[in-house]
């Protein structure tokens, strides 16, 4: 199964394993991993799971819809690696995955 | 005696509740009792992803099996509650089984509102608010004839999307003279209308259903008041809820339109706090009561009563928001639509009215209110941020396409 590993803002880190087709958010749901609300359920209607991707996997996370990319202009603190983690689908191009959380859920 | 916290109702509200007791660091036995079989899970994809088969059962759940044993939370599924003895503090369980409570959470939700109809009991009319309710849905998509569904809220229009997408006729018949009408205005009740009869809904405004034509238990035809049949091979009702109040009732607690509750969601009775779906609470924003249905409000209100039921004094102040998936439009919702007769109240309409993107801003006077925003999430959050600040807008700026939303923070 492919591993992603989750870094909260002080450095405690989070390695869980993800079945392939489920989202970023869903596997730190699953896993208990903190700091990620995800009030909508993975609809992409909240913006409460907001992570940085490690520039390493970036691309390999795939591209943003134009409908995420609105939503994280007005996340907190937004940065060019952000991603809501209920739109990235774990695959095994992904085993190694890392993604940082941010200090807040906007 | 131990200090054992109760909650009824294993459902978005109650599970939160419990998951905000244990972050709050409470670390007593908490029992979470639910009449349905499954694990906590969410609502919203039975209309919606999980209604169209594209989303498996095991990604509705809130939380996995191994959670409630990680944390301690006794979950006891398939348990309905049939009372309360708030001198004894204990709830008897049907089969007859005693439970005492030190602090006791209601979130017992809100089923539909039966349609109050002769011929309305027969076994094709369905109601939505569980997953069986949708597995049982989703088999009927596969069949063929037409499917009427009352009501023009937001279930029944979102199941309406499903079922044309599956390919099936469908009428919707609507009491008021638009859809959404107890939730949005009328710029978005347009917007909305056409959406479906573009996708070839039959929507029918104003119409009036009297009854159905049954044989062999099934309907074979709804009736409306003019004499017309509309022959289907389902009816889904959709036509609210109402609140699972009966248990606060016979335990003697204040009861109008749900549970009355403060803003730390506690009732009148020191040791219950209700939440949710259930609750009738006030809002210190808005200086007036609510009584919600949304995925938000029951994890703010879940997580005001786990916090304050650990002795973390906690205040519900968050401002109402919604959101729904027909087709390929996303609504989003944030605020309160001020009555339609409200003095100076007047909307500001960003982009095309007929076409997404756009957004819809209601004003009373010069404060912000409401934001519909249709395929527009920027829209939306800002409008969020705007509403809670009480930001003053300058309502030209807004109206005009070329202001970007950021500058209006
Ligand atoms: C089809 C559908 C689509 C929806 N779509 C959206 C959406 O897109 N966005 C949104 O924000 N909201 C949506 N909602 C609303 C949202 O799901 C509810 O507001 C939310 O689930 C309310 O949570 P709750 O905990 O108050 O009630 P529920 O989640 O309904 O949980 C209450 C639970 O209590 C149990 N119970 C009741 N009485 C007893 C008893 N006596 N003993 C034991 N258990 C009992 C019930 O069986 C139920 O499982 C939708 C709802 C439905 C039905
Ligand atoms: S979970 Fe709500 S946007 Fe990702």
């Amino acid at each position: 199964m492919p591993k992603i590993t989750y870094i909260e803002q002080n450095g405690t880190e989070h390695v869980v394993d993800a079945e392939a087709g489920v989202s970023v958010m869903e596997a730190a749901v699953k896993n208990m991993v903190p700091g990620i609300d995800a009030d909508c359920g993975g609809a992409c209607a909240c913006a409460t799971c907001h992570v940085y991707v490690d520039a390493a996997w970036l691309e390999k996370a795939g591209k943003k819809e134009n409908m995420e990319e609105s939503m994280l202009d007005f996340a907190y603190e937004p940065k060019d690696n952000s991603r809501l983690s209920c739109q990235i689908t774990m695959s095994d191009a992904l085993d190694g995955l890392i993604v940082r959380l941010p200090e807040f859920q906007g | 005696m131990t200090h054992h916290i109760l909650i009824i109702g294993a459902g978005q509200a109650g599970l939160q509740a419990a998951i905000s007791l244990r972050q709050a660091g409470f670390d007593g036995p908490v029992t979470l009792i639910g009449a349905e079989d499954t694990l906590p899970y969410q609502r919203p994809p039975l209309s919606k992803a999980y209604l169209k088969g594209e989303m498996a059962l095991d990604r509705l759940l809130l939380r996995p099996d191994a959670f409630f044993q990680s944390q301690n939370i006794t979950l006891r599924l398939n348990s309905v509650v049939e009372g309360i003895d708030r001198a004894s503090q204990t709830v008897t369980l049907v089969g007859g089984e005693t439970l005492s409570y030190h602090k006791l959470l209601i979130a017992t939700g809100a089923p539909p509102r039966r349609l109050p109809l002769e011929g309305a009991d027969a076994s094709n009319v369905y109601y939505l608010r569980t997953l069986k309710d949708s597995d049982k849905l989703r088999n009927i998509l596969e069949v063929d004839g037409r499917i009427v569904i009352v009501g023009a809220g937001y279930i029944g229009l979102e199941v309406a999307a499903v079922a044309r997408a599956a390919g099936r006729d469908v009428t919707v018949l609507e009491m008021a003279d638009r859809v959404l009408s107890r939730m949005v205005g009328n710029t978005v009740s347009n917007f909305f209308q056409n959406l479906h009869r573009g996708h070839g809904v039959d929507l029918r405004l104003g119409a009036q259903l009297c009854g159905f034509t049954n044989k062999g238990g099934r309907v074979v035809a709804a009736r409306l008041g003019d004499g017309e049949e509309i022959p289907c091979a389902a009816v889904l009702v959709g036509i609210g809820a109402a609140p699972d109040q009966g248990l606060a009732v016979d335990a003697g607690l204040k009861v109008e339109n749900g549970i009355w509750v403060d803003e730390s969601a506690r009732t009148e009775d020191p040791a219950i706090w209700a939440a949710g779906d259930i609750s009738n609470f006030p809002s210190p924003f808005y200086g007036c009561r609510f009584r919600l249905e949304s995925v938000p409000n029951a994890i703010e209100q879940g997580k005001t009563a786990g916090l304050t039921m650990a002795g973390k004094e906690h205040i519900y102040d968050a401002l109402p928001w919604f959101w729904s998936d027909q087709y390929d439009v996303k609504l989003q919702t944030v605020g309160c639509l001020p009555p339609a007769d409200s003095a100076n109240r007047h909307e500001i309409v960003r982009g095309d009215a007929a076409r997404a993107p756009l957004s819809v801003w209601t004003f009373v006077g010069d404060e912000l209110r409401s934001v519909d925003a249709i395929n527009e999430p920027a829209a939306f959050l800002m409008g969020k941020r705007l509403i809670a600040a009480r930001t003053k807008i300058d309502a030209k700026k807004l109206a005009d396409p070329a202001t970007e939303l950021k500058s209006l923070m």
